[in-house]
């Protein structure tokens, strides 16, 4: 080219080094263009959205600090006698697994910790697992287009249950050995072919000597590698759909509004995952967690009483404990209650979350694309049935640990059972009935401030004698004073400090520093010398900045791969 | 010689002519005009062909100012402190056993090594929250608050049309929807494909009714019962009331989930009230009774015995069972009562079983009343 044969420097050519480095691997690999478009892309900024996150970064503590664990941990169920650090347990026999894990925790450097670090990472990953699929549910994100990452996200969490509840299997010690026996006879509850997969799964009867071996394999390889293939096409499809936002000033079903990747973003996301690294490990430390030690190994014949699953097996646990003793025996062949309790229970649950997006769209008949987010009260028949779902998940948790809850407060254990068959059935009913009348004053409160304006706290005596309280306006009025702003499913401010009007009381540690009246009264003062705020607002109301128009009229075809 | 010499085998040959159908921002946008802008409209105009627009930027305390040093020092403290709590971490977790007591964890445990793992997790969760709050005041305090706006984009119509096209042409070239038998070996072949893969999960399957493992346990008649600890039993060694827990006299008995039985010595008052279900009229001897250990629920052992109440409870899902009617389940989720062991005494004294349990032990399963 002609170009070429100019001799000295080209325009344009990096002269620092690190600018002819990146040319350099650049030439190499193109990746100029896609880390632009990446570095550019815009995150909404609100909490809520740092819920995935939190998940994602728990994942990654599991998997660091689980492949730490696998070169100590021994999943085998060879029986021999402990003769280690811990003293109580020296010259008893037990598996080789449970004495392996009793080496990490008191023979390996900082085993315990990593162990424990393992275990409450654990917990939380399912715990930020159902906070962010409520927040996904209560806010309709899932709705069109994105079903697809709902699906993702409940096959995740029933992933992770799963995975947790291997994992928790392992060190083969008497309260998990117990939670397996449980297990054994779910499988053995299958109606028609329950004891060839009981058989199958177990190698032959309970207990066998393969499961340990078998549970470690997926617990360690085939349910993670799944994990991390969904979480990356969970990723991936977030990344191509874009995120939802709330909707507000400028936010429309075209844009996201936010903060773009780097730095910002990308240093945010960082901290947060520095911090949740941080919570694993100082609750590892800190706070005891399952200290297989006190249990002792597993034996068949042995039960330890008021001990508890992991809270995210616990509702299925409850759904045991509650369903009535009914077995259908039909010509010799039966399906005992577990079956109902602790697979039909759950399954139902499993698969109505999985569906609702579908019934949904169906119910309402609304089949559009939304990429912007609902408030709850907005909707509140999806608010109220997502109450009641959680009303009856609870009532079936609180059952998995009803013997401890007795014992606490000295109740009877089957005024519990009882409690927890009447709950099941009476509560969610009553949660639905009672949020849908909590969303619908909600929303009523959000139309009449719009219509009336603020409660200002000031009242005013008129000439008739009558008293009123005196309204600000959140926009221009009618002849009548009523409001004209419609509601755009955004949130209303309901105190003169939300619009400006008032700044916030400072709050002591102790006692406040300044009491919030006395700040209220002070800027209505200034106020009455400060022109609307609104007006300084660089966003005009149809979502576009006010100079220039669509950023994507650069002229250009579009690249479409972003 | 130079690498563009096209005439060298191996080289693309032609002259190094750029495509033509690909444009793009290097054609509106040549060396010349990039080199003249600054860096922030270059960031600008590079967001913009990203769809993105940044709208407002609030800038930080200006460099300098009293305030940007203040925020400078603080985040610079953050950081400062998960670097020593970093090293305090090396030090305890290196210096133990060294320098430092040794964390081992021995009969007489030391203070150390009670502190040792709260230590090492306070010391590496400390520093890494320190980085993330860092972090976070980094972009609170020290980055311009910029906020801006991506464009989402529809699908493209033009996208659909073009790739539905290529697709089908591609079909269509193949010829399979014409070739109709090539198709239907394809598809039959895929089925076979699948059915060899599916069937190489056969090495998992067991067989469960190959010597009905399900209906039996490893009582049988004349076998001793025998304390976990191995020691035989005989009437009067147990208090009235008491429960023991006994397995059969066979090899790893005392290790057989089917095998753990309660031997239950009945008070007088519990003898009296003593409903025997029809048939099983000799399986107690005297005022012993013996019920499988294992619970018909869910198979846990069942391990609680009320005395007062002649109840026995299952800690797993408080099923309740009644020693003075069979071990009938009572409360709970259970539906079947605890199979009994039919028990006698032998020669010697001790007691021995009287042949296997008449029904399943354990929880129920599909074709549990059909086991021959
Ligand atoms: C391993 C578990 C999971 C990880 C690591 C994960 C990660 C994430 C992340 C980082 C985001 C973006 C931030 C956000 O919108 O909150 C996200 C979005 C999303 N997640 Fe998950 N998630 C997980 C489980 C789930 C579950 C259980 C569901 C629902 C059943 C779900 C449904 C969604 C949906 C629909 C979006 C897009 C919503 C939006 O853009 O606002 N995810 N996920
Ligand atoms: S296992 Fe005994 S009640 Fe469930």
């Amino acid at each position: 080219m002609a170009t070429n044969t100019v001799p000295g420097p080209r325009v344009g050519q990096p002269t620092s080094l690190a600018g002819k480095a990146a040319f350099e691997v650049d030439d190499r690999l193109i990746v100029a263009g896609p880390l632009r478009r990446t570095l550019n892309k815009v995150f909404p900024d609100h909490w809520s959205f740092l819920l995935g996150e939190i998940a994602l970064y728990s994942f990654i503590v599991l998997l660091l600090s689980g492949t730490w664990l696998t070169f100590f941990y021994d999943a085998s169920m060879k029986e021999v006698i402990y003769d280690g650090t811990y003293a109580p347990l020296r010259g008893i026999e037990m598996s080789a697994a449970y004495e392996s894990t009793l080496n990490i925790s008191f023979d390996v450097r900082g085993g315990l910790l990593i162990r424990q670090m393992h275990h409450w990472a654990a917990l939380l990953f399912v715990a930020s697992i159902v906070v962010h699929l409520l927040r996904i549910f209560f806010t309709g994100a899932f709705r069109r287009p994105r079903e697809t990452n709902w699906f993702i996200g409940v096959t995740l969490l029933v992933l992770a249950m799963l995975e947790g509840f291997a994992g928790y299997t392992l060190p083969d010690d008497l309260l998990s050995g117990g939670g397996l026996r449980i297990f054994s006879a779910v499988f053995l509850s299958i109606p028609v072919i329950g004891t060839w997969v009981y058989f199958t799964v177990f190698g032959g009867d309970f207990p066998g000597e393969v499961i340990i071996g078998r549970l470690y394999i997926l617990h360690v390889l085939i349910i993670p590698a799944i994990l991390l293939g969904l979480i990356a096409l969970h990723l991936l499809i977030l990344v191509k759909q874009k995120h939802t936002q709330f909707p507000g000033a400028g936010r429309t079903e075209h844009n996201v509004v936010g903060n773009r990747l780097f730095p910002t973003f990308a240093a945010k996301a960082t901290g947060l995952l520095f911090i949740v690294v941080g919570l694993c490990a100082a609750l590892g430390g800190l706070v005891q967690i399952n200290p297989i030690w006190l249990l002792g190994p597993y034996n068949p014949a042995q039960v330890t009483a008021g001990s508890q699953p992991d809270w995210y097996i616990g509702f299925v646990d409850g759904g045991a404990r509650i369903f009535p003793p009914w077995e259908i025996v039909l010509w010799g062949y039966h399906i005992p209650p577990v079956f109902w309790g602790a697979l039909g229970l759950p399954g139902l649950m499993f698969g109505a979350l999985a569906l609702y997006p579908v019934l949904e769209r169906v119910l309402t008949k609304d089949t559009a694309s939304h990429h912007l987010l609902q408030r709850p009260r907005d909707v509140p028949v999806r608010t109220s049935l997502g109450a009641m779902a959680v009303t009856a998940y609870v009532v079936l948790w609180i059952s998995g640990g009803n013997d401890l809850i007795a014992d606490k407060f000295d109740l009877s254990l089957n005024a519990m059972i009882w409690f927890g068959r009447i709950g099941f059935l009476v509560l969610p009913p009553i949660a639905y009935w009672a949020t849908y009348r909590i969303c619908i004053g909600l929303e009523r409160h959000d139309r009449e401030v719009l219509e009336h304006g603020i409660e200002t706290g000031v009242i005013r005596r008129l000439p008739s004698g009558e008293f009123i309280e005196v309204h600000q306006p959140l926009g221009p009025v009618d002849a009548h004073g009523h409001g004209q702003l419609a509601y755009g499913g955004a949130s209303v401010p309901k105190k003169m400090n939300q619009v400006g009007g008032a700044r916030r009381a400072i709050r002591g540690f102790f006692k406040p520093i300044e009491e919030p009246a006395e700040v209220q009264r002070q800027a209505e003062i200034e106020a009455r010398g400060l022109e609307s705020e609104q007006a300084s607002r660089e966003l005009s109301s149809s979502g576009r900045p006010s100079e220039g128009g669509r950023p994507s009229e650069g002229g250009r075809p579009q690249d479409p791969r972003d | 010689m130079s690498t563009t010499d096209h005439s060298r085998p191996g080289s693309a040959g032609g002259a190094d002519e750029p495509g033509q159908l690909h444009g793009g921002p290097d054609d509106d946008y040549g060396p010349e005009q990039l080199a003249a802008m600054d860096r922030t409209e270059l960031d600008r105009l590079g967001a913009r062909y990203d769809g993105v627009e940044v709208l407002h930027v609030e800038p930080v305390a200006p460099p300098g100012s009293p305030l940007d040093k203040r925020n400078t020092r603080q985040v610079t403290l953050w950081f400062a402190l998960a670097a020593l709590f970093a090293v305090a971490f090396v030090v305890v977790y290196a210096g133990s056993g060294w320098f430092l007591p040794s964390w081992a964890w021995s009969t007489g445990s030391s203070t150390w090594s009670a502190l040792y793992t709260p230590l090492l997790g306070a010391l590496f969760g400390l520093s890494m929250i320190s980085i993330g709050i860092g972090l976070v005041l980094y972009v609170k305090k020290l980055l311009p608050h910029e906020t801006a706006v991506q464009d989402k984009h529809d699908g493209s119509h033009f996208d659909r049309v073009t790739t539905g096209a290529t697709l089908m042409g591609g079909l269509d070239s193949s010829g399979l929807p014409r070739r109709k038998l090539l198709a239907g070996t394809l598809g039959l072949l895929g089925l076979a494909f699948g059915a060899m893969l599916l069937s190489l999960l056969g090495g998992f399957i067991k067989n469960p009714n190959k010597g009905n493992p399900l209906g039996t346990t490893p009582w049988a008649d004349g076998l001793r019962l025998l304390r976990d600890d191995g020691t035989p039993v005989r009437p009067g060694d147990q208090v009235a009331g008491s429960l023991a827990t006994v397995f059969p006299a066979v090899p790893g008995g005392n290790k057989a989930y089917d095998g753990a039985v309660m031997l239950i010595r009945l008070r007088p008052e519990q003898l009296s009230e003593l409903r025997i279900p029809a048939g099983r009229e000799d399986f107690g001897y005297g005022d012993y009774v013996a019920y499988s250990k294992v619970c018909t629920h869910a198979g846990c052992p069942v391990s609680l015995y009320e005395q007062e109440t002649s109840r026995i409870l299952c800690p797993c899902h408080q099923s309740q069972f009644d020693v003075t009617d069979g071990a009938k389940p009572v409360f709970g989720p259970a539906t079947r009562p605890l199979p009994q062991l039919p028990i006698t005494v032998d020669d010697e004294g001790y007691f021995v079983a009287r042949g296997d349990f008449p029904e399943p032990v354990g929880p129920s399963f599909w074709n549990m009343g059909r086991l021959g």
